[in-house]
């Protein structure tokens, strides 16, 4: 199947180059099933240009960058620059790679897919790879003092570089921008406002009410998630995973576990299966309560809010209950989960799942027909199903926009494809349909848990590959080969195979992706996160330029970002 | 008070005065009556950076419910808040940030460290995180836990209430420098 895609792929780009540069283009499919196509840097524009117009891929949904510099066996140059495409139409995924040497540049493709310009700055950022022609490459999330660049391996991890000061009001490079003879005032909001919930900073100039133009700026969460899980063994990446979206944390575990057993080639048990799709799907319902109870403070419904964090609570009872954190959980283990749950909590699960569905009857009835709610929201952030896609949205965001997509439908995981449960798809792409999209989904998943919960599968709730999985405490202490198996899983460390995966879950903000590089060792060698708010956030200037400054709050609560998945 | 004048004049002792004025009065010194409405006005600016942050929410919600320690009123602007929460982790992006609502908060004022990440960096021994917030500004109580629960949080305002209470020394404060490497502003 992947084959064919490739050869297809290769027939069809055969015709696009030239024979001589055709004949430097590497296609591979790899043992996991990715799709790569490496090509010299030279030719990533015109490859990337072929991959839109011949409409093959519209999805460009990451762009990373990754340093060999210890592990430079067989290559000529030390950085790759990683580019994910995907297609809406044909569900399929390509990795290009191109090689770039230190002091070399890559031409930008943010002539050919705009949404790459955040993530190429951030590859600028983190590897110091300079983008040529690209329309403002400046460092993305590290502060405007930093020197060097943090994920290159000779950058030492804890080596911290204070700054002095903030950077003033600053707006990329515009052409069209003309000041004449306009009256023209700074806004500034955050980093420390109510409205962005912590970290994110806009910056406009306003004109009356209306913005004239705005900017953002990112990186005051920026806690160093990638180089941490290059500096941590696979188990223990997971409590920082955790930490990308705290509002759902198990669903980060998941699909980090996820990725590594993929790489691993590891089947989890279907009571794991089963464990997790309950735990995403309960995530992804307290997820969407912390978005719309937070849209909705902001716009003055406070009692909406106090509503929702009733039976947030309860959710994070039945956390407390399996594992005994409430919001961090680090619930799940490379294999399967880091234990079973404990007797009746299926039963809790089912209890809860009853009362959260008359709390989304209550959150319909205190919004869906409130006149003040529904004039602030409709129409305010409209998105088309066209821009949503060049801008990279997923998840309930995209499907506000008409796009109906959905990863645990078009390429399912786990058990997902047997559940009956629909996607919700709104028309308008604004504030409101964001709002009724999540409130469909928190019903359909509360479906899925109601299928799941009460036909559990019986049986183990991790694999027991002494080469993957701690032996029980029983074994450890009671005879010599748990004894031994442990002592080496501490020592050693699991071990993928070398290789590379880009894995996929359908999180609450949409797609997330981890792109992870093995070198066989103990850790990961690097493993990059395709945050799904990041790529939402960036069409955001955009969205608020020549809007009303009061709409700015509520497309931004709209549009759920969550500061440690989208600065990391 | 009048009344009290007529039954002095009407011959009463001093004891017999005391005993009588317990009906409607009592005695106290200035600075405990100021730290009583101090402990129990709290009130709170969330420095909410991260997941701390969402955990906060908790507290200040229907289960928890911050309210019942008088610290509800929370403030988004530092003028108007004397207690400073921070919770979440503080790079070194934020940490100018975070001197500069310190210092526009009026005294009285005090500060709680809400988890590992404000309090120390946490499991974030990283290039871009600030390795504590005690480096920038001074902090009263430290809470533990990554993130703490509300529980713990509530600790934290009821140590911070009896230290107000008693009037407890703050030499972090009145030894803080302000750190040498952040500009001032304006």
């Amino acid at each position: 199947m992947s084959m064919q895609n490739l050869e297809n792929l290769k027939a069809e780009l055969s015709s696009f180059v030239s024979k001589e540069r055709f004949d430097s283009f590497k296609f591979y499919v790899t043992p996991v099933g990715d799709d790569v196509l490496e090509v010299p840097k030279e030719d990533i524009v015109p490859v990337v240009r072929f991959l839109r117009e011949s409409g093959k891929f519209d999805f460009l949904m990451d762009v990373c960058g990754a340093d060999y510099l210890n592990n430079m066996q067989g290559r000529q140059k030390r950085f790759d620059v990683v580019y994910h495409f995907f297609s809406s139409r044909t569900y399929q995924r390509l990795r290009v790679k191109a090689q770039v040497g230190e002091n070399e540049r890559i031409d930008s493709i943010t002539s050919v897919w705009k949404c790459a310009n955040w993530f190429e700055r951030e590859t600028y950022d983190m590897f110091g790879i300079e983008f040529a022609n690209h329309p403002y490459l400046t460092r993305l999330l590290c502060h405007h003092e930093f020197v060097g660049h943090p994920l290159r391996k000779d950058y030492v991890a804890d080596q911290q570089q204070h700054c002095s000061s903030a950077l003033p009001l600053h707006f990329p490079p515009d052409p069209n921008w003309n000041p004449e003879g306009r009256s023209l005032v700074p806004l500034n909001i955050g980093p420390s406002h109510p409205a962005t919930h912590g970290t994110l900073r806009i910056m406009a100039e306003i004109e009356g009410e209306t913005i004239a133009r705005a900017n953002v700026e990112l990186g005051y969460l920026h806690r160093c998630f990638e180089k941490m899980a290059e500096t941590h063994p696979y188990n223990q990446v997971i409590p920082y995973t955790d930490r990308l979206n705290y509002c759902s944390a198990p669903m980060n575990n998941i699909g980090y576990c996820k990725t590594v057993e993929r790489l691993l080639g590891v089947e989890i048990p279907p009571k794991a299966q089963a464990m997790r799709i309950i735990l995403a799907e309960l995530s992804r319902i307290i997820d969407h309560f912390v978005c719309i109870g937070a849209n909705a403070v902001d716009l003055g419904a406070l009692s909406t809010f106090f509503y929702l964090f009733t039976y947030r609570e309860m959710v994070y009872s039945l956390f407390e209950k399996l594992c005994g954190a409430r919001l961090t959980v680090s619930l799940t283990r490379v294999g399967g989960m880091a234990q079973d749950a404990p007797p009746g909590w299926f039963d809790e699960v089912l209890e809860v799942c009853k009362k959260i569905r008359a709390g989304i009857d209550d959150l319909e009835r205190l919004l869906s027909g409130n006149k003040i709610w529904i004039q602030r929201t409709q129409g305010v952030g409209a998105i088309s199903a066209e821009d949503a896609i060049a801008w990279g949205y997923t998840g309930p965001c995209l499907r506000a926009a008409g796009v109906n997509l959905d990863l645990r439908k078009v390429q399912p995981y786990y058990f997902y494809d047997q559940l009956d449960f629909d996607v919700p798809i709104g028309s308008t792409g604004d504030v409101y349909d964001r709002y009724l999209v999540r409130v469909a989904e928190m019903r359909e998943s509360l479906k899925i848990i109601e299928q799941v919960a009460k036909n559990v599968p019986e049986g183990d709730y991790t694999v027991r590959d002494k080469g993957v999985v701690l032996p029980e405490k029983k074994d450890v202490y009671g005879n010599i080969e748990g004894l031994m198996n442990h002592f080496m899983l501490i020592i050693k460390g699991l071990r993928p195979p070398v290789g590379e995966i880009y894995d996929v879950t359908e999180a609450a903000n949409g797609e997330l992706g981890f792109y992870l590089v093995s070198d066989g060792s103990g850790r990961p060698y690097r493993l990059h996160v395709r945050p799904p708010c990041f790529a939402i956030y960036q069409s955001f200037p955009e969205q608020i330029t020549g809007g009303l400054v009061a709409d700015v709050i509520a497309i931004l609560g709209s549009m759920n970002l969550i500061g440690g998945e989208l600065d990391r | 008070m009048s009344q009290a004048v007529e039954t002095s004049n009407s011959g009463m002792s001093g004891k017999e005065l005391v005993e009588a004025s317990r009906s409607f009065a009592f005695t106290t010194k200035l600075e405990a009556i100021l730290a009583w409405g101090r402990k129990n006005s709290l009130w709170p600016m969330p420095y909410g950076t991260a997941c701390c942050g969402i955990e906060f929410m908790s507290v200040m919600g229907p289960k928890y419910d911050i309210a019942r320690f008088g610290a509800e009123v929370v403030r988004f602007s530092p003028r108007q808040a004397d207690l400073l929460i921070v919770a979440g982790t503080i790079t070194e992006k934020m940490a100018p940030i975070l001197l500069h609502i310190y210092e526009q908060m009026l005294e009285p004022k005090f500060v709680i460290s809400m988890g590992a990440c404000a309090s120390s960096g946490g499991f974030y021994r990283a290039y871009h995180v600030l390795q504590g917030i005690d480096r920038i500004i001074p902090v009263d109580v430290f809470v533990p836990g990554c993130p703490p629960a509300p529980e713990a949080v509530m600790d934290g305002v009821m140590v911070l209430q009896r230290m107000i209470a008693e009037n407890h020394p703050r030499p972090w404060v009145k030894n803080w420098k302000r750190p040498a490497w952040i500009k001032p502003v304006g």
